[in-house]
């Protein structure tokens, strides 16, 4: 029994280390949104290209969505926008953007010198929808699906291993669990 | 001289603009503004993560005091303002976690910690006592050689005195 008391000091310091060991690599910064498995937010906002035109959450409804926040004053937008329109372009995903606390002029500018990747584009000037869906630096992306569910949030630029490691086989995973 | 100047105009420039940052909000007695203080420095900056709503310059903890403000107005309570942040950004922004399954340990950990020390204490007299009151048990042969020392009758151990 003694014996085995002397064991504890180092059974402590391996639990602590276990413990300590899986925070490592951890991204402190990146938070899990407060979303997932909730609906998407009511909304009720213009479209970017179309201001006559006034989107909401039925826009979600249907099939599985990549929402793309993203502003013309976020170098990392600009640095994600190619491979958005990548994806676009090869991987037959539905993206919409949310332009989000922007000016149309920057934003219709920046579609003409670099592409728009986005079937839809939603005008958030005042960030009122960014703010609901709990957006705390652009970029960040939703995977939303076919019930207009947020199913997942990525903040910060989405590139080739984001995309083959967290985006793709969660929209598969989507697509073949509602077809 | 020069350098101290510098660094005292450093504090005048900080000090006016904090002032400016907190008349953006009328309210309509001190009050209502120590709630909103209060309110506004439990809330944790999504984006500056080490720093609360009323420090933080980040333009989402602009955003999130601009709601706290609006809720107030509209005569929210303190729960109900600091639940509808939570719904949006997570327990995160909270810097007093509410007590649940999940936060269970870390808001125990301190009792526990306390309990496991005292019931060690505890232990450690509890043996030291019975240790005290029985004292060192003799065995039936010590207790007669014991006999037989105190009534003279030992040869052996006075044969090894002399």
């Amino acid at each position: 029994m003694k014996r085995v008391l002397l064991f504890l000091p180092l059974i402590a310091a391996v639990i602590l280390g276990l413990v300590l060991f899986a925070g490592i690599g951890k991204d402190p910064t990146t938070l899990d949104s407060a979303l997932i498995g909730k609906p998407v937010p009511t909304f009720s906002l213009p479209d970017l290209q179309n201001p006559d035109r006034v989107h909401d959450e039925s826009l979600f409804k249907g099939q599985v969505t990549l929402l793309n926040v993203w502003a013309t004053w976020c170098p990392s937008c600009r640095q994600e926008h190619p491979f958005l329109i990548w994806l676009s372009k090869t991987q037959g995903v539905r993206l919409v953007g949310l332009d989000y606390k922007d000016t149309r002029p920057e934003a219709l500018k920046w579609f003409k010198d670099l592409g728009n990747p986005y079937e839809v584009t939603i005008f958030d000037a005042e960030g009122k929808l960014g703010f609901d869906l709990g957006v705390y630096g652009a970029p960040e992306t939703f995977v939303i699906d076919s019930d207009g569910v947020v199913r997942y949030r990525h903040v910060g630029v989405v590139d080739e291993k984001v995309w083959k490691e967290e985006l793709s086989p969660l929209i598969e995973k989507l697509r073949s669990g509602t077809s | 001289m020069i350098r101290l100047l510098l660094t005292l105009l450093m504090f005048v420039y900080v000090g006016s603009a904090h002032a400016e940052a907190q008349d953006l909000y009328q309210f309509k007695d001190p009050g209502q503004e120590t709630r909103y203080q209060e309110l506004i420095s439990e809330l944790r900056c999504p984006k500056c993560q080490n720093q609360n709503i009323a420090d933080s310059d980040a333009p989402i903890a602009a955003d999130m005091r601009d709601e706290v403000y609006r809720m107030m107005k509209d005569g929210a309570g303190n729960e109900e303002i600091v639940d509808s942040l939570v719904a949006r950004f997570g327990e995160f922004v909270r810097f007093k976690p509410a007590f649940n399954a999940r936060t269970f340990l870390l808001w125990a950990t301190p009792a526990i910690a306390v309990l496991i020390g005292l019931l060690a204490v505890a232990v450690v007299i509890v043996r030291a006592r019975r240790r005290d009151r029985e004292g060192a048990p003799l065995s039936d042969e010590e207790r007669a050689r014991a006999a037989r020392i105190l009534s003279g009758q030992d040869d052996r151990d006075r044969g090894t005195d002399s």
